[in-house]
């Protein structure tokens, strides 16, 4: 039977080729140290890391590369925002569409005297940005909030938001863009997003353990780092550097990891951003079609493609999603993940808590015809 | 860069600033080759760019405002 890849939401699959001829490369080539030890080798891994740095910095619209700080994912990018930030007595907002890569955290601040106001959405997980705007208080420090649900794709109007918050003196704008990444435009300057957190094995066809945050120049004065140590700079020192993007970089890089997303990233310039979107677009869009008056299958969302990225959410009537899942990978081949998506929240505000969903999340990768194939399997569990 | 000119060297914060001020060099057309950090002037163990020194005041003019911190430094033979 063939195996219909239907995760890319939770890791993309496969990846571009070029990635992994370039982790490839760099173990067979470089492999050294990057930044540690100033020979050629090290160089030329320093160099890759450079390189990710700048192909990030050039897909977001971000001027300095070195504001470009390089992680193992974007929950160490959220955390370190969040945690380095986020003292008790300060306020905090975000909103009722997280995952728990910022709830979690973000419950654990309240549980130490931080203020949070988690703004309700709509049962479709659309935010409405006065809603927000009326949480803005005199303490407010941070707003955070993600470019799209991992449950049900819902496109937030991230820039809406940023243009309000940045009228705010003091007021910080972070964006959890794990799902968006590589897969929607994003600008930093046009959309007013001062901290920019992205994951690299999604849409950005990078490794798992790659990950990135930007910090706006000057913020960094107000982030403690997560982590300290080696650094590789100011050696001499017994303190933490302070500036960008050493400061947040401490022990031994990914630098292999990194290698294969610089490669993932000049994929999608390549292709060109426009045209993975419209192709991830078409395919939601076809099988948001089928699933039009079927009264068995209820979709959660939008069900509108041009409102949400290449994920659905749905439940099928009498089947519990862990069923339907086993029985899609068994019986059709198709890899999906059932339950609630690491994002309680978010399946509260869609009234799936404690059920969860079955996720469909498509990929550039998919063939048009993996949709059919999706839809043709969801009639065969309701034949049963 | 021949064995008889003489060399300065431009210190940065790290080795992430070091590869991007390369960049900016190359760019502008000034030669430049990343080397260790000669003990004499850091006990850092990053890397520093060397350039001719007669490039020094072109180098630093390009530099400036694009990084934050940089400092030239002549190399003693």
């Amino acid at each position: 039977m063939k195996t219909i890849y239907l995760d890319n939401a939770a890791t993309s699959f496969p990846k571009p080729p070029g990635m992994m001829e370039a982790m490839n490369s760099f173990q067979r080539d470089i492999g050294a140290n990057p930044g540690r030890s100033g020979h050629g080798r090290s160089i030329d891994a320093g160099r890759v890391m450079y390189e990710a740095r700048e192909a990030l910095a050039g897909l977001f619209n971000i001027d300095d590369p070195l504001s470009v700080v390089l992680t193992k994912n974007s929950t160490e990018a959220l955390n370190i925002v969040l945690l380095g930030a986020l003292a008790p007595g300060d306020h905090v907002v975000t909103t009722g569409m997280e995952h728990n890569s910022v709830m979690r955290p973000l419950r654990y601040l309240a549980s130490r005297g931080v203020d949070l106001s988690v703004i309700e959405c709509s049962p479709q997980g659309d935010l409405d940005p006065a809603d927000l705007q009326k949480a803005l208080r005199k303490n407010t420090k941070l707003v955070v909030m993600t470019h799209a649900s991992n449950v049900t794709g819902t496109i937030q109007p991230v820039a809406e938001v940023g243009r309000m918050v940045r009228q705010r003196d003091g007021v910080m704008f972070c964006v959890d863009a794990a799902q968006t990444a590589g897969a929607l435009p994003i600008d930093v300057e046009d959309m007013n997003i001062d901290l920019l957190a992205v994951t690299g094995h999604k849409s950005l066809f990078g490794p798992q353990g790659t990950g990135a945050l930007y910090i706006r120049r000057g913020l960094e004065k107000r982030i403690a780092p997560l982590m300290m140590g080696g650094t590789g700079s100011r050696s001499e020192f017994e303190i933490q550097p302070d500036f960008l993007p050493d400061k947040y970089e401490s022990g031994t890089p990914n630098a292999l990891g990194f290698a294969g997303l610089c490669a993932g990233v000049q994929f999608i310039v390549g292709q060109s951003l426009r045209a993975i979107r419209e192709k991830e677009k078409l395919i939601t869009a076809a099988f948001l079609q089928r699933m039009e008056g079927c009264p068995d299958v209820t979709v959660y969302g939008p069900a509108e493609a041009d409102r949400q990225t290449a994920v659905v959410s749905f439940n099928v009537r009498n089947v519990t999603p862990s069923d339907a899942a086993l029985y899609f990978e068994e019986e059709c081949g198709i890899l999906c993940r059932p339950g609630l998506h690491c994002a309680p929240a978010a399946h509260r505000t869609l009234g799936t808590f404690p059920q969860g969903t079955v996720r469909f999340s498509f990929g550039f990768f998919n063939a048009p015809g993996d949709a059919d194939a999706a839809a043709e399997a969801i009639r065969d569990l309701l034949k049963g | 860069m021949s064995g008889s000119e003489s060399h300065a060297v431009i210190l940065l914060e790290s080795v992430s600033h070091a590869l991007r001020a390369e960049k900016i060099l190359k760019a502008a057309g000034i030669r430049c080759k990343l080397i260790p950090v000669p003990r004499q002037l850091s006990s850092d163990c990053g890397v520093c760019l060397r350039i001719a020194a007669a490039d020094g005041e072109r180098a630093a003019g390009v530099l400036a405002g694009r990084l934050d911190y940089f400092n030239i430094a002549p190399l003693e033979k």
